[in-house]
């Protein structure tokens, strides 16, 4: 006894070398996917968390044009205690938000007593600015990591203490100009040396807000900006949303916008590069449709060609053309499902591997990222779909031809 | 009533400028359960008229019945469903399906033309091919068997449909003498089991012997042969 699905089965098994080298070429094609989503997503997983964890947040709230004047750390375009509370009522709202860190970015001279630099800082609240980036505390390179930062302790960048030749547990000054155009100093004591990651305020020192209220003489409340970390970074487009309409529609005096609300995503460069990642992921699907495509179709016109008597024989005897045009598609279809069965099992297997062998790599100047590939499932039945597809769609022209061959044409064939 | 009945029958091909009239208005009919051959020499127009006789191959003019049916303007699909429903075809290289065994060559048409039901199929294809004397040789594969048994099972597979009309076009060209006649007299055993018509395109005296009635074709027109003790004559 045999049903249609046997009989292609075993017409692809008849010429097992074929059948077996095309499945393997899907399989490469599968497996090469796959691999390459598993490692690029988790290296883009990885690369977002670092950025967003250690020091970005996932979205930040500023006055309205402090973002295009960063590069100036503009005082004068802080959030005012009113703006601050209008803010923290709505972030109170939402759901999606698991911390929020208040900061205030300023740019001061830095003097070890003999030579004297730049430095950009990021002054912050402990307890706050570590729920909002979790992963500040791992940047601390040398100093203690326990509640992150004191009044009168600094964390000073991994390049100026090399450079100013500055350690932990030194005395140093800092300098700045307050908003009223006065210069103010002020001594801390070298808490840390951070380490340098890429990205905005990847390479800034660390100071506690209230040694820059002080240092900067600011009697009000007052802040440069709002760093928000979500419960879950898949909810950002939706958060993001919500804030900007909230936020976004508030208007001063004048009916200009207060607030700015932005992503990481717009303001990290390596935001490109993720989608640059994700082109390339785009890019191997398509190479992966070509690979089936062409494999595909080429093992079935070869069939169809090699079996024109055979179909002969069974139009002959009254197999209606639909159901040769079924068999054909379906060893079509049987060889898409082998291929991407057995690449899909071996990038799974492979998946496992690589996270049980734990591969580190380096990034920039960050070293021994542990890269840990995973793979959705909707990503894995995607790839399958395409697959099983682009195999059945392959399969087409060579069954219509089989399908529409003619009977005598077919029987005289030697 | 006949099993087939043809009338002016015509068929020319064209190739180009050239018209090639391969038969040229033939008439004859066929009675049911009977032994008929179509004898002639090669390009004398047997094959062609056996063609349109299955449905394989449609009239240029002329009116063809098959089975009751007129078969002269049949759509492809409806020609596939008259065939699988009413003719079965032996032919000369056997033509058994490779991929499938002895059983399941023969179990073809009932799963894949006629749909049949799973108990019922099996139970008509060990009848047919006990009849045909293959019942032991079910899980064989085609390649596993002779050229007698193949066409003893290509036999089986042409009336395991219960078809009314069977073509065999040179079924024992490929046969050694032996084989060639156990063959036809299986064919002929089948046609006194089940009342099957057997039409055949043929070179081989030994059919020609066998035969009821024996159709001359040259150069595409038709004459019946009559049959005497000493053997056929004009």
């Amino acid at each position: 006894m045999f049903n249609i699905f046997q009989l292609a089965a075993r017409n692809l098994f008849r010429y097992k070398r074929r059948t077996l080298l095309t499945s393997t070429l899907i399989t490469l094609g599968v497996v090469s996917v796959l691999l390459f989503i598993s490692i690029s997503g988790s290296f883009k997983a990885l690369m977002i968390g670092q950025i967003t964890d250690s020091m970005l947040g996932h979205i930040q709230i500023h006055k309205k044009g402090y973002l295009a004047s960063i590069d100036s750390l503009p005082l004068n375009r802080n959030l005012t205690g009113k703006q601050i509370d209008k803010v923290v009522q709505i972030l109170a709202e939402e759901d999606g938000i698991e911390a929020y860190s208040m900061r205030i970015k300023l740019g001061a001279m830095f003097s070890n007593f003999i030579e004297t630099t730049n430095i950009r800082l990021n002054a912050v609240t402990p307890t706050d600015e570590m729920k909002t980036a979790p992963l500040l505390a791992d940047r601390i390179l040398e100093g203690e990591k326990e509640d992150l930062i004191k009044p009168g302790e600094i964390l000073i960048p991994e390049l100026i203490a090399i450079g100013m030749k500055v350690k932990v547990g030194d005395g140093i000054v800092l300098v700045a100009n307050n908003k009223d155009g006065s210069v103010n100093g002020q001594n801390f004591t070298v808490r840390g040396i951070l380490e340098g990651i890429s990205g905005p305020g990847g390479r800034d020192g660390m100071i506690h807000i209230d040694d820059a209220k002080s240092l900067l003489r600011i009697n009000t409340v007052e802040v440069s900006e709002i760093t928000i970390r979500l419960k879950d970074i898949d909810k950002l487009p939706a958060v993001f949303t919500s804030l900007q309409e909230k936020l976004g529609s508030m208007k001063n005096q004048q009916g200009m916008p207060v607030f700015e609300v932005h992503t990481w995503e717009k303001i990290s460069p390596f935001f490109n590069i993720a989608k640059m990642i994700d082109l390339m992921t785009f890019f191997i699907k398509i190479m992966l449709v070509a690979i089936v495509l062409v494999s595909i179709m080429n093992v079935m016109i070869m069939a169809v060609y090699e079996r024109i008597n055979e179909i002969g024989t069974i139009s002959a005897i009254g197999t209606l053309p639909n159901k040769i045009m079924g068999l054909f598609v379906l060893e079509g279809f049987l060889m898409g499902i082998l291929g991407t069965t057995v690449g899909t099992v071996i990038s799974l297997i492979s998946i496992a591997i690589m996270n049980a062998t734990q591969i580190s790599f380096d990034f920039g100047r960050q070293t021994g990222l542990l890269l840990s590939p995973t793979i959705g499932a909707t990503d894995v039945v995607l790839v399958m779909v395409i697959v099983i597809v682009i195999a059945v769609l392959a399969s087409l022209q060579p069954a219509w031809k089989a399908a529409r061959m003619d009977p005598i044409t077919a029987l005289k064939h030697v | 009533m006949s099993v087939v009945v043809a009338k002016q029958l015509v068929k020319t091909y064209v190739t180009g400028d050239i018209k090639v009239e391969a038969i040229r208005a033939v008439n004859f009919s066929v009675e049911p359960a009977s032994f008929v051959s179509f004898i002639g020499p090669s390009g004398s127009g047997k094959t062609t008229l056996l063609n349109m006789i299955g449905c394989l191959d449609p009239p240029t003019a002329g009116q063809l019945q098959v089975v009751g049916q007129n078969i002269t303007r049949l759509s492809r699909q409806d020609a596939a469903r008259f065939r699988g429903e009413h003719i079965g075809f032996v032919f000369q290289d056997f033509n058994l399906i490779p991929v499938l065994t002895v059983f399941e060559n023969v179990e073809y048409p009932l799963q894949m033309v006629q749909s049949w039901p799973r108990e019922k199929r099996k139970t008509r294809v060990m009848e047919m091919l006990d009849a045909v004397g293959m019942a032991d040789q079910t899980h064989k594969y085609p390649s596993q068997i002779s050229g007698g048994q193949k066409q003893r099972v290509a036999v089986a597979r042409a009336l395991v449909t219960n078809a009314k009309l069977v073509l065999a076009d040179e079924p024992t060209a490929n046969l050694d003498k032996k084989t060639a006649n156990m063959v036809i007299n299986l064919m002929k055993q089948m046609r006194d089991e089940f009342k099957t018509t057997f039409i055949f395109s043929t070179h081989d005296p030994r059919i020609v012997d066998n035969v009821e009635i024996t159709f001359a074709l040259d150069d595409g027109t038709l004459q019946k042969l009559e049959k005497s003790a000493g053997g056929d004559h004009v």
